[in-house]
């Protein structure tokens, strides 16, 4: 938190203990007590990774405003590395947290190196060669041998179940939240607005990307470590170019620079996958046409550089404007 | 190594190039014009090859001249696209005109998913086998054996960029689409109809993908409803490579990408690698010039 909150620090902390004790105890009635179906469980395991996997893509490419499709290979290298560390040395589950954190660190290394060209290229142009890293870690897992090749790690231990998916989203928006809240975070936000301008006002651009880069693969290294655990299995051709849209559409949906907007891009996308499933391969061609329209009615997606509180000012303001008070506001 | 294969490796190389330059040219006309990462290029790729296979399917069990016959596939299979991309453009990108760029990205990502398989539940996942459109004889070359083919897809791919270099350069249609792509609003300013000319881009987009497609169907005959992912992201690349929006770019591009698609499985353990030393050569020349090989430099004005 900023200086300025720090009056009312405490009531937040105390807020926020209240919606984690609310999400904890909703869990454990979902769970524990079979309030819902298993299958519902999954779609819920679904969207807790998916929105740490769009966070991840929010903080570059919505808060830094970088076109970046770097995270297919960023959710690889988090995936790969956690599952073989768990099948191969940390099999029982109490080591799970370190595999996981093995996956994510490993995605962050790489994610410094993949902020490199970040510093020169721009626009169309990092965006391929984001994309081209993405497609050269998938080609490489397809060759290396020591992982499976094209058929991938199979038999990998089922560590992942609900309370992990969702303390790693807590984790993931805690320091998410922190993160653009603080120095770095507004400075990233002024790279957005205006790179050379930021730059003047001696904001150091490289440093503040290759921090962002790192952070970012950091999630999504977290949330491919948790996939892979959920099913079981991982293999080359899951880290594609379907990942990649999987990705942009949840991020563009939900809403640019919006933690809100993650979550609620990540959750709309999924239940809308699940609910077309009976569509089988029409899914896709709905889907595909939901999103034009999604693009031409909201183009900043749902949450546009929005949260919750945000949301409840407009609704509010809009509320207020029809009482008669408006004349002398306006006046 | 004797010289036999070599100008056989020449060849192929020759006409892989040739379809990957004409594919970044059908994807650089739409950027260059209209400043817009077509991702459901490739989708419409597809749709051209799967007319190109009905309609000469169709048209083979009635003319047995194969010549006519991919004429007017061809013809078809332009008119069918273009109005696909028209359709396209008006729904999905003319609304978003003052939308954030990359909304116009993810519509057009909508657009190809939606295509794809549109495709895919309309005509089946089964592959199939594009017939010959142009007859398989053997020439000899120098004394050595090359099928007609192979020569034809390099010489109408040549072809058509030459045609489409001469209406670039010298229609009133290639002198407004140079102006369009050079600064929209000054264009605009001088009395072009801007939104016609973009139009008229997507049009030229959708008609040298058709000709890609058949030549591509050519080349290689069998297919499925996938085939134009490969062949946008390759195109793309190619276009990148070269110079984004840079017509000359996009043909060096598409042989460079066509070179290392042969060579590079010639000299490597694992075929697939050829993909890691094209993306390698990609990110190379980009960090050395960032605007691609024939790229403009970009001013950027404060």
């Amino acid at each position: 938190m900023t200086k300025k909150n720090y009056s009312t620090g405490k009531n937040e902390f105390l807020w926020q203990l209240a919606i984690l004790l609310a999400i904890t105890l909703t869990l454990i009635a979902l769970k524990e007590m079979r309030l819902v179906s298993t299958s519902f469980l999954l779609i819920l395991q679904y969207i807790g990774i998916y929105a740490i996997l769009t966070l991840g893509i929010n903080i570059v490419n919505g808060y830094l405003g970088v076109f970046s499709l770097a995270h297919a290979g960023f959710m690889a290298i988090g995936a790969y590395v956690s599952a073989y560390l768990s099948k191969y040395f940390f099999t029982d589950i109490t080591m799970f947290a370190v595999s996981i954190m093995a996956g994510a660190i490993a995605a962050l290394l790489v994610g410094i190196l993949v902020a490199i060209p970040s510093f020169k290229t721009k626009g169309d142009y990092l965006a391929i060669i984001t994309l081209g890293f993405s497609l050269i870690v998938q080609s490489l897992l397809q060759n290396a041998r020591f992982v499976g090749a094209s058929k991938g790690l199979n038999n990998i231990p089922k560590f992942t179940n609900i309370y992990w998916v969702f303390g790693c989203l807590l984790f993931a928006v805690f320091i998410t939240n922190r993160f653009v809240r603080s120095k770095y975070g507004r400075s990233m936000q002024a790279i957005r607005e205006d790179e050379t301008a930021s730059n003047l006002v001696s904001v150091d651009v490289r440093k503040i990307k290759t921090i962002a880069f790192a952070l970012s693969a950091f999630l999504i290294g977290i949330s491919g470590a948790l996939i892979g655990h959920l099913l079981g299995y991982t293999s080359p051709s899951a880290y594609g170019f379907v990942n990649i849209v999987d990705g942009l559409v949840m991020v563009y949906l939900g809403g640019t620079g919006s933690i809100v907007g993650s979550i609620f891009g990540s959750a709309a996308w999924q239940l809308i996958v699940q609910l077309l499933k009976q569509l089988d391969t029409w899914r896709w061609v709905v889907g595909g046409i939901l999103l034009i329209f999604v693009m031409v009615f909201l183009p900043k997606g749902v949450f546009g550089n929005m949260e919750l509180d945000d949301l409840f000012r407009i609704i509010k303001e809009k509320i207020n404007r029809k009482e008669p008070g408006r004349g002398i506001r306006n006046g | 190594m004797n010289i036999n294969i070599i100008i056989q490796q020449v060849i192929n190389f020759l006409q892989l190039g040739s379809i990957y330059a004409l594919c970044a040219l059908s994807f650089t006309m739409v950027y260059g014009v209209a400043r817009l990462v077509n991702f459901a290029h490739g989708s419409i790729f597809g749709v051209s090859m799967y007319v190109l296979f009905f309609a000469s399917t169709f048209l083979f069990e009635r003319i047995k001249s194969p010549w006519f016959v991919y004429v007017i596939v061809l013809i078809i299979a332009s008119v069918v696209t273009s109005l696909i991309a028209l359709l396209l453009e008006s729904a999905a990108y003319k609304p978003l005109k003052n939308a954030p760029k990359i909304a116009v990205v993810v519509s057009s990502v909508g657009a190809g998913m939606a295509i794809q398989y549109l495709i895919l539940n309309l005509a089946g996942s089964k592959a199939l086998r594009m017939p010959a459109l142009i007859p398989n004889l053997r020439i000899e070359l120098a004394g050595i054996p090359v099928p007609l083919y192979k020569i034809m897809v390099i010489v109408i791919a040549i072809l058509t960029m030459v045609i489409l270099n001469v209406i670039i350069k010298g229609t009133r249609l290639g002198v407004a689409m140079r102006a369009v792509s050079q600064d929209r609003i000054a264009a605009g300013f001088m009395g072009i109809d801007t939104g016609r000319v973009v139009s008229a881009s997507f049009v030229f987009g959708a008609v040298i993908a058709s000709v890609a497609a058949s030549l591509y169907g050519t080349a290689y005959s069998i297919f499925a409803y996938d085939v134009g992912e490969g062949i946008i992201w390759w195109s793309f690349i190619a276009a990148v490579l070269g110079g984004i929006g840079s017509i000359s770019g996009a043909v060096l591009g598409g042989y460079i990408i066509g070179a290392i698609s042969i060579i590079a499985p010639i000299l490597l353990p694992v075929s697939s690698y050829k993909d890691i030393v094209a993306f390698a050569v990609l990110i190379i020349v980009l960090l050395v010039k960032p605007t691609g090989l024939m790229g403009k430099k970009d001013i950027e004005k404060i």
